[in-house]
């Protein structure tokens, strides 16, 4: 079976090595994807929509049905992971665990039992292990720059390399970099499952949304130029300022997925301990 | 680029590659996955693709990988073909 698997393997390797003779030289001017869209892109896009960044205009304006459609096989993927793995217990165990932070001395506390309201106790489970100080303070420091720099990757996209797609994978590796140093229970605490599940949806919802407003305004849908009696500017502008917009709502979607996929797998659906 | 950089960065890719589905190790394997999605973000920035780079560096080396370790530490960690 393995052997027969290596020679498909090695056939169909071999079949596109084959196939890329027929290709165009690297960066031909002459070939035919040289010569009707991109000089196009190049030189109108600027004055069509005024971002200066071309693949952000292709990807958010130009071809943003495609791009709506990605985002929304990421919130399927999401989806996907919190069906299959998502584990609903629905009585309690009989004994719970709790830590005293300062001192670290563990308390049992029996079925039935209550611990008096308190910010010093935390909730762990029977695999608990301590986590580093070095590795716990340094990952806490380093969130909210992590954080700012995904919200400027978002808000930069019209200029340099980047967008929601991006800058919200950046957002959402912050958060789990929180629940891989601090324990999943104290990123869960920020983060209820729920908000992660709804702003998932909401972000392409925005995306969608913003679409179906330039159809009841009159144009097509996704031609952000009817947002302009809106948004009190230009066409143009508009194009832009709707080119941010979707941007935001990819990044949204992209970050709190990114979360809710983190959080079903690495505690198995359980969202208890984590890693 | 100078090709001989091109070139060691394009032999890493395959062996990379190829060492990711031969070892037996599963751990090993999400990590040289990471590390051949950066010599794949490496090729991209000198092409010119900084986009795709910029994707490719975050998604590929960097969540997917934090994605991979996650499935390995709750299921095997040795492959069993």
């Amino acid at each position: 079976m393995k052997i027969i698997g290596l020679v498909i393997a090695v056939l169909s390797g071999a079949l596109l090595m084959y196939a890329t003779v027929d290709f165009p030289a690297w960066g031909d001017p002459a070939s035919p994807a040289s010569t009707h869209l991109s000089p196009h892109f190049i030189e109108k896009t600027m004055e069509e929509t005024s971002v200066p960044n071309i693949v952000t205009a292709v990807l958010a304006d130009y071809r943003s049905y495609d791009t709506m459609y990605e985002t929304a096989v990421i919130f399927s993927a999401g989806l996907a992971c919190f069906v299959l793995l998502r584990i609903f217990q629905r009585k309690e165990p009989g004994e719970r665990l709790y830590r005293h932070v300062l001192t670290g001395v563990t308390v049992r506390v029996k079925e039935g039992g209550k611990l008096p309201p308190s910010d010093d106790f935390e909730r762990i489970d029977a695999t608990w292990t301590p986590p580093d100080l070095i590795i716990k303070t340094v990952c806490r420091l380093l969130v909210p720059f992590i954080q700012l720099f995904g919200l400027y990757v978002i808000a930069h996209g019209h200029y340099s390399p980047g967008g929601g797609f991006q800058g919200g994978v950046i957002l959402g590796a912050s958060i789990v970099l929180l629940a891989i140093s601090q324990g999943l229970r104290t990123s869960v605490q920020r983060l209820r499952e729920k908000l992660d599940a709804i702003l998932s949806a909401v972000g392409v919802l925005i995306y969608a949304g913003t679409g179906a407003l330039c159809l009841l305004l009159g144009l097509n849908f996704m031609d952000y130029g009817a947002l302009a009696p809106v948004l009190h500017c230009d066409p143009i502008t508009a194009r832009s300022h709707g080119i941010l917009i979707v941007e935001i709502g990819v990044g949204v979607a992209v970050m709190f997925t990114m979360i809710w996929i983190y959080c079903n797998l690495s505690s198995t659906g359980k969202y208890d301990e984590g890693l | 680029m100078i090709w001989q950089l091109d070139l060691a960065v394009l032999t890493l890719v395959v062996i990379v590659a190829i060492g990711s589905i031969m070892v037996k190790d599963l751990l090993g394997a999400a990590i040289l996955f990471g590390a051949y999605s950066f010599m794949m973000c490496l090729l991209w920035t000198v092409m010119g693709a900084v986009d795709v780079a910029f994707t490719e560096a975050c998604v590929g080396a960097g969540v997917s990988t934090v994605l991979f370790v996650a499935a390995v530490f709750r299921t095997s960690r040795r492959t069993r073909d």
